[in-house]
């Protein structure tokens, strides 16, 4: 195999996984969009004047970069787990296992294709929370920093998932017992300086946590923790779960009998 | 002549199970090779070796030079699988679905014309924008074949091909890979249809319980084995079949009583012996051993 051969066989399959969530785009870009548009407009109402947050920042605008945050994440997860799982299920698995495709051309197209799914999901909420509300973006780089490797950091999670699971309810399991009670307390809808101490400490062994913390900064250059050290701890998450997916795919776990 | 696929003392253990007992197994390039063998004989598991979908326990798996491990690429592009189950993505039609897995092997539009090609050769030029999951099986299984040939490896395996096919589509198939097999392409073949290896394939092994029990080439095998079948139609009418000849029957059913004859003088034995049990008989026909009957010889079965 040559560099070209290998190249075009990375495209192919990072192809293939941006046309399979977007044949069923009501699914995997709509529902997800909708659902937070929702959370913003009935959060925003009935908190606005409950809940304080950064000075100079209203509620509505404080829990925007969170929700995009939190939808990049769940879909991103959604995008590579859901695709292995059921090429799994359904046995399809095989026409990419006998193929000359490496183990890491399998991790770069299905990681790249998780971060699509989720910045595009991302970005749609974001286009509409501007029908609400003015959203200054005081550092680009920061929020495109933390979106690239908070979808990276979820997609790579979902490649395990999807590889370690045999059935759906396996999978559902990740769904609901890790990546929604990460999501929902990481501080999507409150800063955790309003939290009490013992919470605030448990916030900060949450990885979402500094995602959207940082996430946030590069909105309203305000945040919890320094966002240098945020970027820093989910990098260090990013290394650690990269290491663990090329391991299993290197060794044919759970793939390669 | 150039070796197409070398097992080389291939052992497989599922826990204390041993799948695979030490295959050892060289196809040349240009065969039309059988694989035979009841369930759970070991065959599927020496193809999932071949294609990399499993791991051996021991020794090693060569596809045209390459090791199926430590040079796991070139051996990948070098073999066309077949794969048994009826798997299908269902996101895609058919002309999608050829094209990624050609581009999984490095091979983009340029190969479009070979895809062209293949989508004819196996008559699937009005389901080619159609989408996988609208196809009948016989369909599926059409597509599965355009799926391992459009990289154009020079060995292609075909595990149990025509399971669930209609005849005329079977015929079809068979034709094709025929062609296939004339162009140069090394064709292996796993059947339960020991009528499809005895008139297509020209050397067959056939495996029981993890080992090759018979390698040679099928004319080889039938005769060496050479035996002819008795069928005879009997009016029974309550009466038992002489002990003494129920020792020659292979099998039974509801028309034939098959009696396996080791020389031609037996004939005259069994109908001497069903005369004296006074039972008639309605109808009568002599035949060829067949690969059938080498298999039950050598594993030692009875249908």
């Amino acid at each position: 195999m040559n560099f070209k051969d290998e190249f075009l066989g990375t495209w192919t399959l990072l192809k293939k996984e941006l046309l399979r969530f977007w044949r069923v785009v009501f699914q995997t870009v709509a529902a997800p969009v909708i659902t937070a548009v929702l959370y913003l407009l009935i959060f925003s109402h009935v908190l606005a004047n409950h809940v304080k947050v950064y000075d100079n920042v209203n509620y509505t605008a404080f829990l925007i970069p969170g929700l995009i945050m939190m939808s990049l994440l769940q879909n991103a997860f959604a995008n590579s787990s859901s695709s292995l799982i059921q090429s799994k299920v359904m046995g399809n698995i095989v026409f990419i296992l006998l193929t000359p495709i490496t183990y890491l051309q399998f991790f770069i197209a299905f990681l790249i294709a998780s971060i699509v799914r989720g910045v595009f999901v991302g970005t749609c909420i974001y286009l509409f929370a501007l029908l609400f509300v003015d959203l200054p973006m005081l550092h680009p780089w920061i929020i495109f920093g933390f979106a690239m490797i908070g979808g990276g950091l979820l997609g790579t999670f979902g490649i395990i998932a999807g590889i370690w699971s045999n059935r759906f309810d396996q999978m559902a399991a990740f769904q609901n017992f890790v990546i929604m009670p990460l999501s929902f307390l990481s501080g999507v809808f409150y800063s955790i300086h309003s939290l009490p101490p013992f919470w605030q400490k448990l916030s900060q062994l949450n990885p979402f946590f500094y995602m959207i913390d940082g996430f946030r900064y590069g909105f309203f250059g305000q945040s919890d923790v320094a966002p240098l050290l945020s970027l820093s701890i989910v990098a260090a998450f990013f290394i650690v779960l990269a290491s663990i997916t090329l391991g299993m795919l290197k060794s044919g776990y759970k793939l390669r009998g | 002549m150039k070796k197409a696929i070398v097992f080389n003392k291939v052992k497989k253990n599922f826990g204390k199970l041993e799948a695979l007992k030490g295959i050892d197994l060289t196809i040349d390039e240009g065969e039309f090779f059988a694989l035979l063998g009841p369930n759970g004989a070991g065959k599927s598991t020496l193809i999932n070796i071949l294609a990399g979908l499993m791991k051996s326990t021991s020794g090693s798996v060569k596809v045209m030079g390459h090791d199926v491990t430590s040079d796991y690429q070139n051996a990948r592009r070098s073999l066309g699988i077949v794969p048994q189950e009826l798997v299908f993505d269902p996101f895609f039609n058919v002309r999608e679905m050829l094209r990624f897995q050609a581009g999984y092997f490095g091979k983009g539009r340029e190969n479009d014309d070979w895809i062209d090609e293949v989508i004819e050769g196996l008559d699937l030029q009005d389901k080619a924008n159609t989408n996988m999951r609208m196809l009948s099986g016989g369909m599926k299984r059409r597509a599965l074949i355009a799926q391992a040939l459009v990289h154009k490896p020079p060995v292609i395996v075909l595990d149990e091909p025509t399971a669930g096919v209609d005849v005329e589509l079977r015929k079809k198939l068979w034709q094709f890979i025929k062609k296939l097999n004339q162009k140069g392409h090394t064709i292996v073949l796993t059947t339960h249809y020991l009528e499809e290896a005895e008139t297509l394939c020209s050397r067959v092994a056939m495996m029981d319980q993890g080992k090759v029990v018979a390698l040679d080439k099928t004319r080889n095998l039938l005769k060496r084995f050479s035996a002819k079948n008795l069928n005879l139609r009997l009016d029974l009418k309550g009466k038992k079949i002489p002990a003494s000849i129920q020792r020659l029957i292979q099998k039974t059913d509801q028309n034939f009583i098959t009696f396996l004859l080791k020389e031609i003088v037996e004939v005259e034995f069994i109908i001497g012996e069903l005369k004296k049990s006074k039972i008639a008989i309605l109808d009568m026909e002599l035949t060829n051993s067949d690969l059938e009957n080498v298999f039950l010889k050598l594993t030692g079965s009875k249908k």
